[in-house]
């Protein structure tokens, strides 16, 4: 056993931090210092930024534009982007339908649709869920009926991640009625600037729009804009669902956000003494950063003899609960660390360019109640932690 | 980053862990237990005869291992057995003190099997605060009590903390003491453990000990064995708790109720991956803490403490989810998990137990 990183790697991690620090923009910076919404630019700009670099796509084959990382490699990648207060990588495109396009897609699909995907000039979204389809997916209605030469689909799609700056959605819809559920599904590739596509956003409790619903009404699209083949879209979907929980334990977010707790905790007074010195929230902290230490070596543990860029189904079901555990624990005490100072908010503060005049609290006190409620949903998307335990209990364990 | 063993210890390992899967069944250990004592000395010769003890002590102290990932290998194969032989007393506890004072004449003997050792360190007031000793060490005459010190009643020899100087919780003033156990000056009350173990009250008074330390100038020493104790009692502890999710996983998938397995109802089976989750995590944190035993002194204490409190924590879900799983079953004598739930769970009343290590854990950050 050995716990220390290789010179090389040591270079590496150098490498992408002085990369990052170079192609950032300080605006950009300082959005995710202080969580402040990004605009569709703010997230082009920062995949053309890694696209530029030739990593955007790092765990793709090298064929297609990919690095041949070790897994160690792409940890401290994800560690350095985090720590680096970047955007995310906006993972419907890149990350989710690449890797299906790449294992079932034609040779014509991946010519047209990869290297677009990279250049931004797709942006994707996910058409996944349904009202009625919740964990339950292959329930779903969405319905796809081959008229000559042309898909005609209608049905409805929740939860739609950024569909509203998307151009793009893979839609799963249902062609064969008279199977069993899982059979009788086929995967799409749709384009949405088309008649019959509506997009509606939902406001989340936090009173952010992140998440749309789409609406299809005879959205029509060429017969060859399906992936695999007709009635076996299940497989694909499945496959795109372990590169979603690829990377769900957020270990780099929370050691970050444990950081921000910390520094806010000896910060924050009580009776004139720090927070952290409160002997009931001080135990609170401990606990959570020994979990999150020994989820640290859970993951590299994972990802190392995982050897690629996604995990085994049982490794990750289980870093994806007791990531998203962690990650809300976090959440929690970062709300409660300010005290009545998380109680004020006014949500333009987190736009661009706004001063508050007189201040109004602590810095930074407006941000973690939100974000509290924010975090419920990393429990719940990518299968919720409860289906994740069905697929431990029934695959890991044999139940 | 390598998180496979090396080849040797991967057949210690394999070794051990076979040894103990066909030599060392659950009445055997019971047997063990029963004798006076508390453990079985022909067994001790055997496992002292498999290197297994040698593989505590480093080679230029005559041993074959002694490292971080040595101890975890040996005790994790241990746990599997909750093997009541003295390991922890002698090989670690005991012996720790003699490598670091390069006593190489002792160690032969205790790597074959010939010499027990015990550290008489916690006092009746010292609960388990590391620096808290009040027993005096005048002129190499210690007097003062110790209490439940592992495996004391069949020691040979005794490793006692002894203050010669300093208020009673000062880490400066303790020097470590070679004393004789059956020598003039000490009395000692031996008993059985609930978890099968055996400890030891000791008196001593005026009794002759050699220094192992500087005088006053052990307390590096002793927090160096403590620590080694702890890793050993969480690769210990994980043993036992993969015995437990193995057997609670197989009765899931046998026992039926209703018509169906006990592992078909989802409230079940739900915290039973709860349980796994948390063992991995157990798992991962020792790891760490045994990849660390040669790094600086704060940063190896912290990863030790988060260590003992992840597994003290741990360990109780998963010897309380063990018993309510199984149900009335695992109420009995006879059957065998319990008995793994039992020494877990005891497990963190030794050397520090969940709380006493969380508290040190966040206390050493500023140090580290």
């Amino acid at each position: 056993m050995d716990f220390s990183y290789t010179p090389e790697e040591k270079a590496f991690r150098e490498e992408v931090r002085s990369y990052l620090h170079e192609a950032l923009p300080a605006s950009l910076v300082e959005k995710g210092k202080k969580s402040l919404r990004l605009t569709a630019e703010d997230l082009r700009l920062w995949h053309k930024i890694l696209n530029d670099r030739g990593w955007l796509a790092w765990h793709w084959p090298e064929e297609y534009g990919g690095t041949n990382w070790t897994p160690v490699q792409a940890h401290i990648f994800d560690e350095e982007i985090v720590y680096a207060h970047a955007p995310r990588i906006i993972p419907f495109g890149v990350n989710m339908l690449a890797p299906c396009l790449i294992k079932f897609g034609t040779p014509e699909q991946k010519a047209h649709y990869l290297p677009k995907i990279l250049s931004s000039e797709h942006w994707w979204c996910q058409g996944y869920s349904e009202p009625g389809s919740g964990s339950d997916l292959a329930s779903l209605k969405t319905t796809a009926v081959l008229e000559g030469d042309e898909w005609v689909i209608n049905g409805q799609k929740t939860w739609t991640t950024l569909g509203h700056i998307a151009d793009h959605i893979f839609v799963l819809a249902r062609t064969n009625k008279d199977v069993k559920p899982q059979e009788g599904i086929s995967f799409f590739l749709v384009p949405m600037d088309q008649p019959g596509i509506e997009v509606r956003p939902i406001i989340t409790l936090d009173g952010e729009h992140e998440v749309n619903e789409v609406f299809l009404t005879d959205v029509r699209i060429p017969k060859e804009n399906i992936v695999g083949e007709v009635d076996k879209g299940w497989t694909v979907a499945k496959y795109l669902l372990t590169y979603e929980r690829t990377g769900i334990a957020g270990v780099a977010f929370s050691k970050l956000a444990m950081d921000g707790l910390k520094a806010a905790a000896a910060k924050m007074k009580q009776n004139g003494k720090p927070m952290k010195e409160d002997p009931f929230f001080a135990a609170r902290m401990g606990r959570i950063e020994v979990d999150l230490m020994a989820m640290e070596i859970f993951n590299l543990r994972t990802v190392a003899a995982a050897g690629g860029g996604s995990a085994g189904g049982v490794e990750s079901s289980m870093l994806k609960i007791k990531g998203t555990e962690i990650r809300q624990e976090i959440t929690d005490l970062a709300r409660r660390v300010y005290g009545p100072h998380a109680l004020p908010f006014v949500p333009e503060a987190f736009d661009e360019g706004w001063n508050e005049d007189p201040p109004m609290g602590p810095d930074g006190a407006m941000v973690p109640a939100n974000k509290y409620f924010n975090m419920r949903k990393v429990s719940i998307y990518g299968g919720s932690n409860e289906i994740q335990r069905n697929i431990i209990s029934k695959m890991g364990l044999g139940l | 980053m390598d998180f496979q063993l090396s080849e040797e210890r991967q057949m210690l390992k394999d070794t051990l862990e076979r040894f103990v899967r066909e030599k060392y069944d659950i009445d055997t250990r019971h047997k063990a237990a029963k004798m006076d004592g508390g453990f079985d000395p022909a067994m001790w010769a055997e496992f002292a005869e498999l290197g297994a003890v040698g593989a505590l002590v480093p080679g230029e102290m005559g041993g074959f291992g002694g490292g971080g990932e040595d101890l975890m290998v040996v005790f994790e194969a241990l746990g599997r057995g909750i093997v009541v032989e003295p390991f922890l007393a002698t090989g670690v506890l005991g012996a720790t003190p003699l490598i670091e004072a390069g006593r190489e004449d002792l160690l032969e003997e205790v790597i074959a099997g010939g010499l027990h050792l015990a550290l008489a360190h916690t006092e009746p007031d010292s609960r388990f605060e590391m620096s808290q000793v009040s027993t005096k060490a005048t002129g190499g005459k210690i007097t003062g009590r110790k209490a439940v010190v592992l495996n004391g009643g069949t020691a040979d020899k005794l490793i006692v903390s002894a203050r010669s100087s300093g208020a009673v919780d000062d880490e400066a003033g303790i020097g470590l003491y070679l004393v004789d156990a059956n020598g003039p000056g000490v009395e000692k009350r031996a008993y059985g453990a609930v978890d099968g173990g055996h400890a030891a009250e000791f008196v001593f008074d005026g009794a002759p000990g050699e220094a192992l330390t500087g005088e006053g100038d052990g307390f590096a020493v002793l927090e160096k064995t403590l620590g080694r104790g702890v890793l050993a009692l969480c690769a210990e502890a994980l043993g036992a708790m993969e015995v437990c999710k193995e057997v609670t996983v197989e009765y899931l998938k046998t026992r039926k109720q209703f018509g169906a397995p006990l592992g078909k109802f989802q409230a079940l089976a739900h915290r039973m991956v709860q349980v796994v989750i948390a063992i991995e995590q157990a798992r991962s944190m020792t790891m760490l803490a045994a990849g660390m035993m040669d790094a600086p002194r704060a940063e190896r204490e912290r990863m030790l403490s988060a260590a003992k409190h992840l597994v003290g924590r741990v360990g109780r879900q998963v010897a309380e989810e063990t018993i309510q799983m199984h149900g009335g079953i695992a109420m009995t004598w006879e059957y065998n998990a319990p008995h793994f739930a039992k020494r877990i769970v005891m497990i963190d009343h030794m050397l520090g137990d969940e709380d006493f290590h969380l508290g040190r854990f966040m206390a050493l950050e500023d140090a580290a």
